[in-house]
């Protein structure tokens, strides 16, 4: 009796196998017509005039689902395609590890769009199931958090360390007429990302141009809104001639604006960083905060789109040295191991602050 | 069991099924929650190939059941946990204090072949601390295990910290991600078959499967009818703290990335697949053929739901907690209204006047 019932249930699941086995077949063929297709259109060099076909379709990967910035991020992802009369469909995990963002990738192969962009949580664990794609002859665009080079043809770098460093300093030597006692408050101790562009801000404030401005104190405010708050304060009592601070944080250059906007130094020292239009846009209006600086994730987004739609019309094949328009942002040169540079910092200030929403 | 509580509540019932009449056979297979998940099956391909042309292909079951390799693995285990009314909360955490393990072990220089056995021993540890704590010191294995849950995830981090390790050696790692001998399928469903098979005769036909089942059902009556409940409740923790961290190894393998964070919320997932399959939360009840086809019917969902174009990937979550709610609700009802319709068909004499 256990029997017949074990019987029937594999029977039936036979039955479903069979169904998937036929569906499969069908499949596979018109995965390697699309395949011969692409790869005719694809044979040779780079061409920089290639064509963009039509209704490109890509999958754009973020970190996380739910989260504003990469959200706004990938909405640049969309407006590429629909400029170019193809169309992007955001699908993304619900936490951001690296294990929930392959079954997403998985999915999205076997979708099999044009391209895929992605925001990596892990370089190396999300390799192997892009290198599916690229077997498929899905081109993979990595952007903000790089996917092992192996794994994809281009990355979009928001901005190098080097820029950051330098725009920065410069950001803030305007603003004090490149002289007096100046300051930095920085993430913790031992932040990777601030403590490259620190070292950059050290070696540019040693040029000519810079060297009336003095270096007089890094304060660490861990990223942490009180403590930042608390150190700025610190700094200015600490440095009464102190000009100006540089806060290569968001959480920092935002407490910094908040202590400022209500001490008597409000506008007469200079603050400058990186931060967020949406945190910093009331201490730009009430004059705390002259200017500061961030990459739009709208553009790496946007940059992403435009170069997956310059890889599947071959118009780039990932090598280094080759040149594409992108669209509004105009041309950009691959680096090398596949890297193309969003570009300088975008610098936010009273003028054009209310055109972004980040 | 299951035979045993049919012949208390219906005496006439009590006759052997292979006795039955053909018509009587075929009522009792409609009725089996087996039966149900098979056709629950039947219904999620159609749904699925109607969401999207991908869904029955061979690769939506490699990747799809690639995707699934863990939970299948510790739904085995905590399967038999649950039959014997018991519940283990911390396998996930156990999983991933498993990967920062191998992650650690890999970067002090040990070969994997030894990291493997190592971790999985580290895994039994666990379960047996889980096992101590609910049979030697009578704490419900609810509240023991949601602490060890926090507690092994903790020390995971200890292990590791923020760091993860990617740099296994490739043999490994493909022989977590590849497929078994050039076909379809991912060489884990292969390892979850050999344990399925293991697990099933453990649990369908032997001795101490059987004393799971009688624990179960009633921990006081099999211990007076002389089994020790105590002693192997310890055994089905421990062992689910192996197979859990045996999880570990392959979703580090896999992924090639050990790192303390994997797998948050798998346990979730584990138990909605035993809980569907058939296995009752009060225990005494259920069956790995089961546990398998809601494996299956869960891991379906999953991929559908991944490949459709407009539904986002928190509806995962959603139709998740559903299939847990219903689950526990459905066997339950089905039992009320089966209740129902045999008073009805048949009255029997203690029920009348």
């Amino acid at each position: 009796m256990k029997l017949t019932r074990l019987l029937a249930a594999l029977a039936l699941l036979a039955a479903l196998a069979l169904a998937a086995c036929g569906e499969t077949q069908e499949e596979t063929d018109g995965a390697a017509q699309d395949g011969e297709a692409t790869q005719t259109a694809q044979e040779g060099q780079a061409d920089p005039n290639a064509e963009i076909p039509q209704g490109l379709k890509t999958v754009s990967i973020p970190k996380q689902l739910g989260n504003p910035y990469e959200e706004f991020e990938h909405s640049g992802v969309d407006e590429a395609l629909e400029e170019l009369g193809g169309s992007n469909r955001v699908s993304g995990p619900t936490d951001a590890s690296a294990s929930s963002q392959i079954p997403i990738i998985n999915a999205a192969v076997q979708q099999s769009p044009d391209a895929i962009i992605i925001a990596g949580n892990d370089p190396d664990a999300v390799a192997p199931a892009l290198k599916q794609a690229a077997q498929r002859d899905i081109k993979v665009v990595g952007m903000d958090s790089d996917v092992a080079p192996d794994a994809r043809s281009v990355f979009i770098n928001q901005v190098t360390t080097q820029q950051v460093g330098e725009a920065q300093v410069e950001s803030l030597g305007k603003q004090i007429d490149y002289q007096g006692e100046i300051a930095i408050l920085s993430a913790t101790a031992n932040a990777t990302n601030q403590n490259a562009w620190i070292e950059v801000m050290k070696e540019t404030l040693k040029q000519d141009k810079y060297k009336d401005m003095k270096l007089v104190k890094i304060a660490y405010g861990d990223d942490d809104d009180q403590k930042s708050f608390q150190e700025t304060q610190g700094l200015i009592q600490a440095y009464p001639n102190l000009k100006g601070i540089i806060s290569p944080t968001t959480v920092g250059v935002a407490a910094a604006a908040r202590y400022l906007s209500t001490s008597p130094q409000k506008g007469k020292i200079k603050l400058t960083g990186l931060g967020f239009p949406n945190q910093m846009r009331k201490f730009v209006k009430d004059g705390t905060v002259d200017e500061f600086q961030l990459w739009v994730p709208k553009d790496v987004g946007y940059l992403a789109g435009q170069a997956a739609a310059a890889l599947v019309a071959g118009r780039i094949t990932g090598k280094e040295g080759e040149t594409f328009t992108a669209g509004r942002l105009g041309e950009y040169t691959i680096g090398a191991n596949g890297e193309i540079v969003l570009g300088p910092l975008t610098t936010f200030n009273a003028e054009n602050i209310d055109e972004f929403d980040f | 069991m299951r035979a045993v509580r049919t012949e208390t509540a219906a005496p006439p019932a009590a006759t052997p099924p292979a006795a039955g009449s053909q018509s009587r056979d075929w009522r009792s297979l409609l009725g089996r929650w087996e039966t149900l998940l098979v056709g629950l099956l039947v219904v999620m391909a159609v749904g699925g190939q109607a969401i999207s042309p991908e869904f029955l292909t061979a690769d939506s079951f490699t990747t799809g059941s690639l995707d699934m390799s863990e939970i299948a693995l510790m739904a085995l285990a905590v399967a038999l946990v649950i039959v014997a009314a018991e519940i283990d909360l911390s396998v996930a955490s156990v999983m991933a204090l498993s990967s920062a393990l191998m992650a650690w072990l890999w970067n002090n220089n040990q070969p994997v072949e030894f990291i493997i056995p190592i971790c999985v021993a580290v895994g039994a540890l666990c379960g047996a601390f889980n096992g101590v704590l609910v049979t030697r010191f009578g704490l419900p294995s609810l509240a023991v295990t949601i602490g060890t849950l926090a507690l092994f995830r903790g020390l995971a981090f200890v292990v590791i910290g923020d760091e993860s390790v990617t740099d296994f050696p490739q043999v490994w790692t493909d022989r977590a991600f590849g497929n078994f001998a050039g076909t379809f399928i991912p060489n884990t469903v292969v390892l979850f078959a050999i344990l399925a098979v293991v697990f099933a005769v453990l649990l369908h036909a032997t001795p101490f499967g059987r004393s799971v089942f009688a624990i179960g059902a009633n921990e006081e009556a099999a211990y007076f009818s002389g089994l020790r409940v105590k002693r192997i409740k310890l055994i089905l923790f421990t062992l689910c703290g192996a197979v859990a961290a045996l999880a570990g190894v392959v979703i580090t393998l896999r992924n090639s990335t050990g790192a303390a964070n994997v797998g948050q919320g798998f346990e979730l997932t584990v138990v909605t697949a035993v809980l569907l399959g058939g296995v009752s939360i009060f225990g005494g009840r259920g069956t790995i053929a089961g546990v398998i086809l809601a494996l299956l019917l869960l891991g379906g969902i999953q991929k559908a739901l991944l490949l459709s174009e407009s539904i986002s990937s928190y509806w995962i979550q959603i139709v998740t907690g559903t299939l847990l709610i219903v689950s526990v609700l459905g066997p339950n009802l089905a039992r009320r209204a089966a209740e129902v319709r045999r008073r009805r068909s048949r009255p029997t004499p203690e029920e009348g006047p």
